[in-house]
């Protein structure tokens, strides 16, 4: 008999690049789909969404600040840490019902698409970028700015991929990102936050929230200091009044599918700037 | 005026685990919605607010006090802070922009931050400071002569200090950080005191060691002590590094479960800070809209 307890891992909270406990102190259970306990984890407040927002707004000038080569490298570095740990994930995944093949085949794509959007860091500019035709002595420019703080309700199916799928986009960028993870993916984001806070991301850039996404969805699309919500894995039965109080300070509602990789998804969280420069002589 | 003659002032002794768990006891007391905005209105009408850098420049000024005498433009309904406080240098313009409003000129003076300057070019800053106008001084205890041991030095420079002021009221920041602990500060509290402050305060909000909660405390404790030693209420001024609504309003509960609420006016209790005022403005705004607000929504300083 060997002399090891087992380790029960506590999930919490990512926020500002560290793990909190829930603010609230509310936990919920997730099982398989057979009933069996898999682990507690923790239940978000909407104190806890507040609190996320504001790391991420801290840290988004810092982010986008970097050169997009740096960005870059740091998404790959995401794919570097997520491969190294992808026995864990294959394992998460073949607790939420899938089989071995198809769990190994989900972590694989997850992988490369950390690889395929980290590429895109330096090339979104070019390909969305434009110089536009003007009657008269002027330059103008159109290019691609980070819309700021965005809060992503991710879809929960396929876990992995569907979060790997709405995140990586809009962080590549200079984004920074509250992820609102559903109960059924709670754990596979969890671990994703273990892989992102040991890959160079600066801490506020990724937060992850798990738990109640019905109940925070109000309070993000109500936040003043949010500039785009991302709805892709959100319940459709959100309230109009939800919608009026997004509207107040014009944020991005988006949409998108669960496992699409395009730069029209990186577009999505970005804002097109136009500029008149005068020729020189 | 007759200034104070030094003697030396016992001092009661500090027990610094029970006072750090009751500061900490103190700060997890939660305010209850129906309270949250009386707390936060309390916390406004209590701030210095503060600019002390050696970029300010008279249109600076002016702004800050366009922002003391009404925060929030779009909600007359929201009070007026206590004072601003400024350099010596920028006493007349902030007389200027606030005369008549209710809120006062505070200055520091006397060599801030370090307060290590010959007594009479001290002395001299704070009678130059008043004439400009300045209601309240600010000045730095001699932490040099007080960590030598010099206590009537300290204690003496303070009463001329006081003399300096004349009608001005004298705040002594003690810079608790760099005193050395809990009993060093206790023993200026009841030393500045004794030579006459009519406020103690514990930062300049200069270095990195600014006011906890714990050395507020054990000034609190001091002034209650003065008090019941003398029957002379001297008023608490918390400063440096104050930046959340939240930390606001545990010194207001720390000052009232400490002193009573008779400290709780700003004629005894003051709050310096630049930032704080735009989050309590923020705090106020979820409570009105019931939405999380941002910067974007209060002015930048």
């Amino acid at each position: 008999m060997s002399g090891h307890l087992p380790v029960d891992k506590t999930f919490k909270l990512f926020i500002g690049g560290a793990f909190p406990r829930s603010e609230s102190g509310h936990t919920f259970q997730v099982r398989t789909d057979d009933g069996r306990l898999l682990a507690n984890a923790a239940k978000a407040s909407r104190k806890d969404l507040r609190e996320a927002v504001r790391a991420a707004r801290s840290a988004q000038a810092g982010w986008a600040g970097r050169t997009a080569y740096n960005r870059g490298q740091v998404l790959y570095r995401v794919a570097e840490m997520l491969d190294a740990r992808s026995d864990e994930f294959t394992a998460l995944l073949r607790d939420s019902g899938l089989s071995d093949e198809s769990a190994r085949a989900e972590v694989e794509q997850a992988v490369d698409r950390w690889v395929w959007y980290a590429g895109w860091a330096d090339k979104v500019d070019q390909v969305l970028g434009t110089v536009n035709p003007v009657a008269g002595p002027f330059f103008n420019f159109t290019f691609p700015e980070p819309t700021g703080v965005v809060v992503q309700a991710v879809p929960d199916h396929p876990p992995l991929l569907g979060l790997t799928s709405r995140l990586a986009p809009a962080v590549v960028t200079g984004n920074t990102s509250v992820v609102l993870a559903g109960e059924a993916a709670a754990l596979v984001a969890m671990s994703l936050a273990e892989v992102l806070a040991t890959s160079d991301v600066p801490g506020g850039v990724v937060n992850i929230l798990t738990g109640d996404r019905v109940g925070l969805l109000p309070w993000a699309l109500g936040h003043l200091d949010v500039n785009a919500v991302d709805l892709s894995g959100a319940p459709d039965d959100l309230s109009d009044e939800a919608f009026a109080d997004a509207a107040e300070n014009v944020k991005r509602l988006v949409h998108g599918d669960a496992t699409a990789a395009s730069p029209s998804v990186i577009a999505q969280f970005l804002e097109m700037k136009t500029v008149w420069h005068p020729i020189g002589r | 005026m007759n200034a104070p003659t030094y003697a030396p002032v016992p001092t009661t002794s500090v027990d610094e685990v029970v006072l750090e768990a009751r500061a900490a006891e103190l700060g997890s007391r939660s305010i209850k919605t129906s309270s949250k905005r009386a707390a936060l209105h309390l916390a406004i009408r209590c701030i210095d607010l503060t600019t002390l850098e050696g970029a300010d420049t008279p249109g600076k000024v002016a702004s800050l006090c366009r922002k003391a005498v009404r925060p929030d433009a779009t909600n007359p309904a929201i009070p007026h802070v206590a004072a601003v406080c400024v350099y010596p240098e920028m006493v007349a313009h902030a007389a200027a922009a606030v005369t008549g409003t209710g809120v006062a000129v505070a200055s520091v003076a006397g060599a801030f931050p370090s307060g290590l300057s010959d007594l009479d070019v001290r002395t001299d800053d704070i009678r130059s400071a008043v004439a400009e106008g300045a209601d309240e001084i600010d000045i730095v205890l001699n932490r040099s002569a007080f960590l030598s041991g010099d206590l009537a030095t300290v204690h003496d420079e303070v009463a001329a200090s006081k003399d300096a002021c004349g009608d001005a009221h004298l705040k002594v920041i003690l810079e608790a950080g760099e005193l050395g602990g809990y009993e060093p500060v206790r023993r200026a509290s009841m030393l500045a005191m004794a030579a006459g402050a009519d406020f103690i305060k514990t930062s300049t909000g200069k270095i990195p060691r600014a006011a906890t909660p714990a050395m507020a405390l054990c000034m609190a404790e001091a002034i209650r002590e003065h008090a019941h030693q003398t029957g002379r209420a001297v008023g608490f001024k918390v400063a440096g590094g104050i930046r959340t609504a939240k930390q606001a309003w545990h010194y207001l509960v720390l000052m009232g479960e400490t002193l009573g609420t008779d400290w709780l006016t700003p004629d005894l209790f003051r709050l310096g800070a630049s930032s704080l005022l735009n989050d309590i403005l923020l705090q106020l705004g979820k409570l009105d809209s019931g939405r999380y607000g941002g910067p974007d929504y209060v002015t930048v300083d």
